[in-house]
């Protein structure tokens, strides 16, 4: 019967989608910055995580054993280890290491708090990146790859030009999965004081005791910004799509 | 050593090669001169493919010596680009980049591998797609491409490449039968412009009609050779006897 009570107490229009910061100019601004850090963070974090997928996956097929060694070894670090403790090893571990003096003659630290968590952010999901262009490189047919072979392309041809472009079809639905969680994982920066959505958030509530409305905020923000992604990978997929291909 | 076309445009003698411990071609020799077409039979397994494939380097060989235009394709240090570039190859299956429209299938290689000018290489490539008689399929993916029709867009592709030499791998054996003869017809043509050509086939009509002479491997060695008329009427050896025997 509580249970009832709370829950229809949730769809009260009062409390239902009640987007505290809609109305409040203060919280408001505080609100927007949050979400610009978060989409920042997704956003380079995406591009950078894309770059150490694709250059990883080449490197994977490379002839140098220590090179496919060392990414394999990379590979198995950040898939098999906690992210957020990847974010503490970065900022507390490396961060209190990599100091430069400052203007002012104290020891500063080198990267930014938001600076490592973009760097933690793109490796870990960047080592899955890997994993799944891997998985897309090794569906594309030897023969295509000779084919080309044939025609006098290099190696480095071969991958930028057929090999990649192929894979990337294959990958694409294990990448937006990736991706998708990459944006929420964003949430982890909170730890290391990155002022992101949930940081901002957890301010907001903790000065105005407002817990469920932002609760709402956050969810719903989250709720958008993975719609929106959704939609680009979506339209990347159509764009790629070749007429005649993979049905 | 420069190469003068009164010598052997393709050579290769004593050749050996073995994947692991098993020898698949147990010392091979054949001279091709510029614009001959030869054809090459046998029973499945017998090392054809690896034999024509050794030519333009996709494989390695363990002994012997192959020469393209007096290139030695077993030296550790052959430019490999500089064989590819005289060394056209069709596959038995198409092996076209699906993701690249017809025109651009052939255009891509020229462009990329050759540096040459996009506007002169398009000009080319319609040339040689209306050539292989597909005028209007431009800019349709391979995977809107009949099997006949995917191969000779294969054959355009290779030959934007302006080879000396031609290399087909059982081109029509994954093909319909009514769209075989198109793909042959192509490979007529090219023959009849004095292109070189080396064919492992099992279209002995077609063999014995284009070949300057036809050459029977089994088990890696070449058991017969010679000029199709001699050949196929003529066969020496009980092992082509039978084949022929069961093939034709
Ligand atoms: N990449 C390879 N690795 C190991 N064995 C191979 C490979 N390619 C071909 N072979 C073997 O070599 C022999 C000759 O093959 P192939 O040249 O394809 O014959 P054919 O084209 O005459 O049918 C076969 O026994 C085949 O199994
Ligand atoms: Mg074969």
């Amino acid at each position: 019967m509580d249970l009832a009570n709370t829950f229809i107490d949730w769809l009260r229009p009062d409390w239902f989608l009640n987007l505290a910061v809609v109305s409040d100019d203060y919280n408001r601004g505080r609100y927007v910055a949050g979400l610009w850090m978060t989409i920042k963070l997704s956003v380079v974090s995406i591009f950078l995580s894309l770059l150490v997928g694709v250059l990883g996956a080449a490197v994977q097929g490379a002839p140098s054993r220590t090179l496919r060694v060392a990414v394999g070894l990379f590979v198995a670090f950040f898939r098999n280890t906690p992210p957020l403790v990847q974010l503490y090893f970065f900022y507390f571990a490396i961060g209190t290491v990599l100091r430069i003096t400052g203007e002012n003659g104290l020891p500063q630290p080198l990267i930014s708090n938001f600076g490592w968590a973009i760097i933690s952010l793109s490796l870990f999901a960047g080592a899955l990146n890997v994993e799944i262009f891997r998985a897309g490189v090794e569906a594309v047919p030897r023969s295509t790859v000779e084919a080309a072979e044939a025609l006098g392309y290099t190696r480095l041809q071969i991958y930028t030009d057929i090999v990649l472009p192929l894979a990337v079809r294959v990958s694409l639905p294990a990448l937006g999965t990736n991706l998708v969680n990459l944006v929420k994982t964003t949430t982890l920066a909170y730890a290391i004081a990155v002022p992101e959505l949930l940081y901002i958030s957890a301010q907001i509530w903790s000065e105005d005791l407002n817990v469920r409305e932002m609760m709402n905020v956050l969810l719903v923000s989250y709720v958008g910004l993975v719609a929106v992604l959704v939609w680009v990978l979506h339209r990347w997929e159509k764009a790629l799509r070749i007429p005649g291909y993979g049905e | 050593m420069t190469w003068t076309p009164q010598q052997p445009i393709v050579s290769l003698k004593d050749v050996h090669k073995s994947f692991g411990s098993v020898e698949v071609l147990r010392g091979i020799s054949l001279d091709v001169m510029k614009g001959e077409v030869i054809c090459i039979i046998g029973p499945s397994g017998s090392g054809k493919s690896t034999l024509i494939r050794c030519i333009n380097a996709l494989n390695d060989i363990q002994a012997g010596s192959i020469t393209v235009e007096g290139l030695e394709v077993n030296d550790p240090k052959l430019d490999k680009l500089a064989l590819r570039r005289k060394v056209g190859m069709v596959f038995q299956q198409y092996n076209l980049f699906p993701h690249k429209t017809a025109l651009q299938n052939v255009m891509m290689a020229p462009i990329k591998v050759l540096g040459q000018d996009r506007a002169e290489v398009e000009n080319r490539a319609r040339a040689l797609i209306a050539k292989v008689r597909l005028n209007g399929k431009e800019d349709a993916y391979p995977g809107e491409l009949s099997g006949g029709q995917q191969q000779r867009v294969a054959i355009a592709r290779s030959l934007a490449m302006n080879p000396d030499v031609m290399l087909f791998d059982e081109v029509t054996a994954a093909l319909d039968p009514e769209t075989v003869k198109e793909v042959l017809m192509t490979i007529k043509d090219l023959a009849a412009d004095g292109m070189t050509c080396i064919l492992v086939t099992h279209e002995m009509g077609f063999a014995r009609e284009i070949a300057d002479c036809i050459y029977f491997t089994d088990r890696g060695v070449i058991v017969e050779s010679g000029p199709p008329a001699t050949f196929f009427d003529n066969a020496q050896d009980p092992r082509t006897q039978q084949f022929l025997a069961q093939i034709l």
